[in-house]
């Protein structure tokens, strides 16, 4: 893989799991205007994200243009302890999709 | 129930693309987890039509157990930091909406049983803006409001 595509930590504490991501990407929101050619940059965006712990997905998040360039998410899982997996992928507006596999830790 | 009819009634009469999508049963409220991406509720430009297209209806209860923790002022309106969190139980989904965005729906989270009721991500803010946070539970909507002034807008143009 050239360029990460997306940067998972998961850090177990009593009873669940906090999930920090960063997932790269430009996020273009398709209403931006090109400085040097007038043209409008097309929209290439973040559409959705799942995670799963264990393979049961336990969130979909759905993104909308107004998700910031690189999105960043934080969120806790129940129940999730020290050595489960997480995995996390994203889907954007134009089919291209990335996932990685974390360890809680 | 009888609410959710009147508006049904009101929106086809309106033949608002929303109303169609609701009334083909695209996106009903009772929206499984992992169900197609919401696209009428993303692309809508008012936030009545994002709501309706979302959630279904554009009412919810304000409440002081939804906390929305943002800064109050944003230097750089491309990079919002915007956490939800809340003690109510059985959430969901957690929504955010920037009212004055050309598109107000940001983002939207559904939630299995097994995720805490927190999100907390980075938005875009077009200019100074109420941002909402609904969230769902046990067929409720609850909201926090807060308004985030921006000195320098996000959205480019």
């Amino acid at each position: 893989m050239a360029k990460k595509k997306l940067k998972v930590r998961a850090s177990g504490k009593k009873g669940y799991a906090v999930v920090k991501a960063i997932l790269f990407h430009p996020m273009e929101t398709g209403l931006r205007k090109s400085k040097e050619t007038g043209q409008i940059i097309p929209a290439h965006y973040i559409q959705e994200v799942s995670i799963k712990h264990q393979d049961a997905e336990v969130m979909q998040v759905n993104m909308g243009i107004a998700v910031s360039k690189n999105p960043y998410l934080s969120v806790e899982i129940d129940g999730a302890a020290k050595g489960d997996k997480i995995s996390i992928g994203w889907k954007d507006n134009l089919g291209e999709s990335a996932s990685t596999d974390v360890t809680v830790s | 129930m009888n609410k959710q009819r009147r508006s049904f009634l009101r929106n086809s009469m309106a033949g608002s693309l929303v109303a169609v999508s609701v009334a083909s049963g695209l996106l009903t409220p009772s929206r499984v987890l992992a169900g197609a991406w919401p696209q009428a509720a993303f692309d809508s430009k008012s936030v009545k039509d994002a709501m309706m297209g979302l959630l279904g209806t554009e009412k919810f209860e304000e409440t002081s157990q939804i906390k929305l923790r943002t800064p109050d002022i944003a230097e750089n309106g491309s990079v919002v930091p915007v956490t939800v969190k809340t003690k109510i139980t059985g959430v969901e989904s957690i929504s955010v909406f920037a009212l004055e965005n050309a598109r107000p729906l940001a983002i939207s989270a559904d939630m299995s049983a097994k995720a805490r009721p927190v999100l907390a991500t980075r938005i875009k803010l077009g200019k100074t803006s109420k941002v909402v946070a609904l969230v769902r539970a046990n067929g409720k909507l609850f909201g926090a409001t807060k308004t985030i002034k921006v000195t320098l807008g996000g959205c480019g143009g």
